[in-house]
């Protein structure tokens, strides 16, 4: 490691790259950064819940995608498969923006809704922007999951078949566990790239961890310096991200003959 | 939805004359940005495979960056980065400020951030030529920008357009983040007519069947042009994947 770095041009990149921090840090302006930085907290906790819980929704509607194009009859697979392909066609803005104002124009005309305990919370814009995210999630990984149900080696579901194992026992304890297995390398990457997804939401209203940095660039018209430190911390959450997943490869079971 | 179906119609009052605008604008950017892509990524593929130490570290970092941010504060970044370094370059040499036109910055800025995923993809389908071919050009005397253009490229090619086809999916809908900067590309044009109209679905779901569309027949074409550029692959075994 150590050795690698001691190359004469590796230093010199180094040093530049540490003396643009140092002069981003030292010569930029981060005199709003005190008055601003509950938000920022915020719009980084807001951030990772949106993440994490549209990553658990969007996964487990994939799984039944998945399985449904893998396997399933063609009354599911179809409309399965148009799904993803509809998702996957489209941009996340422009879903996102249809959930938003589709749905936001279309529930207060319906009076049972509105009467409804849920108003309240169907008011704001964060269910549209999650419901938003994690449709486009399972879009996604349904056609990851496709392909990893369609790649479970069938000498082992027939196995568990002449074991006399239920369906839904050869799913969950047989097909399940292989096919995670053989994506979870996939779903890392697509993780990051679902956190790269969400500065989207920052357009309906949602103030997650990049909206604060155009709210900053709208109140005191300073440009980079919010950017800069946003970026920095999507490059942090998204080592967070790597790292927990190679953890996670790292406690997979893995066959040594 | 009835009712609201006239107000595609594609001259005034109906919005879908604005919709095209928009559309041909998303087209120019993404074929652009796409090509720009290309030119990048070819570059820098043969500058990581090829290249001294320096440059190869250098790629190496401009790949990293640009695939570890998002896109929406790459655009945000590149786009006023650019104008503000245009602009100031045009006061040092004595001229006026310039509005740099929509489409010119999004061609820029979506092409940088395509080159870095077009140089891994790129590079990924260079090493897989066997060595053996292009070292034979190189025994026959051949100069390399022939090798490249006669043995590299046309090899790699079939390898690359499953990757390359991807790419193209997302420049059509990067474009929709160009929506963001205020340019008026067919996401914005479909969001102005509907909080014109209040005519939500019809417009957004008209957008979203011309974004699939779009898709559709390039995942087609790119499957044709796959298939030409594999015309010289020996036949694959039967049950050989």
């Amino acid at each position: 490691m150590m050795r690698a770095l001691m190359q004469p041009h590796r230093i010199v990149m180094l040093a530049v790259a540490i003396g643009l921090v140092l002069w981003i840090v030292f010569g930029g302006n981060w005199s709003w950064l005190p008055k601003y930085a509950p938000m920022i907290v915020q719009g980084v906790w807001r951030t990772i819940w949106l993440l994490a819980l549209s990553i658990l929704i969007g996964f487990a509607l994939a799984v039944p995608l998945g399985l449904a194009q893998a396997s399933g009859p063609r009354v599911l697979a179809l409309p399965a498969r148009a799904f993803c392909t509809v998702i996957r066609g489209t941009p996340l803005l422009l879903q996102i923006w249809l959930l938003y104002y589709g749905l936001g124009s279309l529930f207060p005309g319906i009076p049972w809704i509105r009467e409804s305990d849920l108003w309240p919370i169907l008011r704001q814009a964060w269910p549209y922007a999650l419901l938003a995210l994690s449709l486009s999630y399972a879009g996604y990984e349904g056609e990851v999951m496709r392909g990893a149900f369609a790649s479970v080696p069938r000498g082992q579901i027939e196995a568990a078949r002449a074991m006399g194992m239920p369906r839904w026992k050869i799913f969950s304890r047989i097909s399940l566990p292989l096919a995670l297995q053989s994506v979870l390398p996939t779903l890392g990457g697509e993780a990051v790239l679902q956190l790269k997804a969400t500065p989207l939401v920052a357009t309906i209203t949602v103030i997650e961890i990049y909206a604060v940095s155009s709210r900053v660039r709208q109140d005191t018209l300073i440009t980079y310096e919010p950017l800069f430190l946003v970026a920095a911390i999507y490059l942090v959450l998204a080592a967070l991200i790597v790292l927990a997943f190679r953890k996670m490869e790292g406690r997979q079971p893995r066959r040594t003959a | 939805m009835d009712s609201t179906l006239g107000l595609l119609a594609l001259s005034p009052p109906g919005w879908g004359g604005t919709l095209l605008i928009g559309l041909w604008a998303s087209i120019q950017i993404a074929v652009g940005a796409f090509g720009l892509g290309l030119l990048i990524g070819l570059g820098g593929a043969y500058g990581k495979i090829y290249g001294g130490p320096v440059l190869r570290d250098c790629l190496g970092v401009y790949t990293t960056v640009v695939r570890a941010l998002p896109e929406l504060i790459l655009i945000l970044l590149l786009y006023f980065g650019l104008t503000d370094m245009v602009n100031k370059l045009m006061l040092a040499l004595g001229y006026g400020r310039i509005q740099i036109s929509g489409v010119v910055a999004g061609v820029l800025v979506l092409g940088v951030v395509q080159g870095a995923y077009a140089t891994e993809i790129l590079r990924g389908a260079i090493l897989a030529v066997p060595p053996g071919q292009i070292e034979a050009a190189r025994a026959m005397g051949m100069p390399a920008g022939k090798i490249a253009r006669r043995i590299t490229i046309p090899t790699m090619l079939g390898l690359a357009l499953p990757g390359l086809s991807n790419l193209w999916l997302i420049a059509t809908k990067d474009t929709a983040l160009l929506a963001i900067v205020g340019f008026n590309e067919l996401t914005l044009a479909t969001r102005q007519a509907a909080g014109t109209t209040k005519a939500f679905f019809t417009f957004f779901i008209a957008a979203g069947v011309i974004y699939l569309a779009i898709s559709l027949l390039s995942t087609w074409g790119f499957a044709r042009l796959e298939a030409w550029a594999r015309r010289g692959d020996p036949p694959r075994v039967a049950g050989a994947r």
